[in-house]
């Protein structure tokens, strides 16, 4: 295990999945306490449309607050900040969000890639990244980029992932330091976030 | 596989410090102001281009972004994100037909800035509009973007046939009232604009960063570009476009981008909250700075 116990480790979670991904993101997120001390940044491919319902499925089940950012909404623990349709969803050092409309990465926009290196950017050690199930090596490269910067990375175990490519293809970076079937990934994160911040 | 190796805090810091002298280096030889613009998303195309580039990192792409205005020209139209599309947001045009129209048929004649046009789709989507609305004649578009070279394209006015599907959709969705291919000829793989919706369209090059006021305009349109923008810099954009409007001009902006962060929240009135459809008050509190 790399990361060293104490406040400061655990900074964000990012999560990021495709095809059937919305089922396993709703199980990681009803087991996370609405107190959960850091902010959730969420990256499913969607169709792009002007309004998302998804923000809607997720505020009827998820214990944290929902939220569809706009230009630099600033980042608050305890918060869900979904990434919206047609746009690319950025971290700014100054705990703004940043959108953008720059080309589609691995035909997606929002792309996962792109928020995880973000995250991976400004959180360090502390960012936790997951990817789900998804078909489509989105993820891979900002997975790879998390555990550069000494992050802690999870996928979901591909043997029963709705469609396995997603995290087959971050697995393949060799960078992957948990992989967890589904009803494993919400309590991991809590235990984990929750111990670390009370040890 | 070789693992690549960790990449600590002071990596990441003097990476940054890279970025801010690449931007410095682009201002001073190009004139083209980067400076203020989000560090987030600026980083991100910089270091898709830096990937492409194979370069071993950002001091090496300044140096030839210094010698090399060919490399500078492919990172400008990565920095500039000249990503879009006809009638994109088809709710958007939709509200500009319902809410904005029945206004602008009571003005006599009708200066429309577009600022930050790329590649044209948006200006000539509104063209179409106006023209299916029975405004275009008395219309003049003011189509300004940053980048000479996308400025060169939007005059232009031809698109890949490919993408014609999806615009015909998006035109329909605005509430188009004939047919998107009325307005085309496809020609090999191109998709060639009517040559009659250029004319009352003037193109000028113009940095919202550098440039000055565009006088008395009744519509503004500047979609997704100050989400790239630095607050301070969004600030001052903000005041160009509120002195650049006549009074009760209308500024349309991206479906994501607010004027909570402008300082002059209350010069405006929303018409579509939603759709981020504003009008400048009749009688502005700021009107007396």
């Amino acid at each position: 295990m790399k990361i060293e116990p104490g406040p400061a480790t655990f900074d964000a979670i990012v999560i990021g999945g495709s095809w059937g991904a919305l089922e396993v993101t709703l199980h990681i997120l009803e087991a996370l306490p609405a107190s959960l001390p850091v902010p959730v940044f969420l990256v499913l491919h969607q169709r792009p449309a002007l309004d998302s319902r998804l923000v809607e499925i997720l505020a009827r089940r998820s214990p944290l607050t929902p939220v569809s950012p706009e230009d630099k909404t600033g980042v608050a623990p305890g918060y869900l900040y979904v990434a919206p349709p047609g746009y690319h969803m950025l971290v700014n050092r100054d705990l703004s969000i940043a959108l953008g409309v720059y080309k589609h990465v691995h035909y997606s926009r929002p792309s996962i890639d792109e928020t995880f290196y973000s995250v991976g950017h400004i959180y360090g050690s502390g960012a936790t990244g997951v990817i789900l199930t998804g078909a489509n090596e989105d993820g891979a490269a900002g997975i790879g980029y998390i555990a550069r910067r000494g992050g802690t990375t999870v996928a979901q175990d591909p043997a029963g992932a709705e469609a396995p490519m997603m995290p087959e293809a971050a697995l393949a970076t060799g960078r992957v330091d948990y992989v967890l079937p589904t009803p494993e990934l919400g309590r991991f994160l809590r235990d984990r976030i929750v111990g670390m911040r009370t040890s | 596989m070789e693992q690549e190796p960790e990449i600590t805090n002071d990596d990441v810091a003097i990476e940054d410090i890279e970025i801010d002298l690449l931007l410095e280096a682009i201002f001073q030889r190009y004139g083209y102001d980067f400076r203020s613009y989000t560090k987030a998303s600026i980083r991100r195309r910089i270091m898709h281009r830096l990937g492409l580039s194979g370069m071993d990192n950002v001091t090496r792409m300044t140096e030839c972004v210094l010698r090399d205005r060919e490399f500078f020209v492919s990172l400008l139209n990565d920095l500039t994100v000249n990503v879009t599309d006809m009638f994109r947001d088809p709710e958007f045009y939709l509200a500009f037909r319902r809410e904005v129209v029945p206004l602008l048929k009571t003005f006599p004649f009708l200066k429309i800035w577009h600022a930050g046009c790329a590649t044209g789709e948006e200006i000539y989507s509104m063209a179409i509009l106006l023209e299916e609305e029975g405004l275009y004649d008395r219309s003049i578009i003011y189509a300004t973007d940053i980048d000479k070279n996308v400025l060169a394209s939007a005059k232009k006015g031809i698109y890949p046939i490919s993408s014609m599907r999806q615009f015909s959709e998006n035109y329909r969705a605005a509430g188009g009232t004939g047919s998107l291919s009325d307005y085309y000829t496809a020609k090999y793989d191109g998709a060639i604009l009517d040559q009659r919706l250029k004319r009352n369209i003037v193109f000028a090059d113009h940095d919202l960063v550098t440039d000055q006021v565009f006088g008395e305009m009744n519509v503004i349109l500047c979609r997704n570009v100050l989400i790239y923008f630095d607050r301070e810099l969004q600030q001052r954009v903000f005041r160009l476009f509120f002195d650049s409007l006549d009074m009760g001009g209308v500024l349309c902006l991206g479906t994501k981008e607010t004027l909570r962060y402008s300082g002059l929240e209350e010069a405006f009135e929303a018409i579509d909250e939603r759709l981020r459809i504003f009008r400048k008050r009749q009688f502005s509190p700021r009107e007396s700075r």
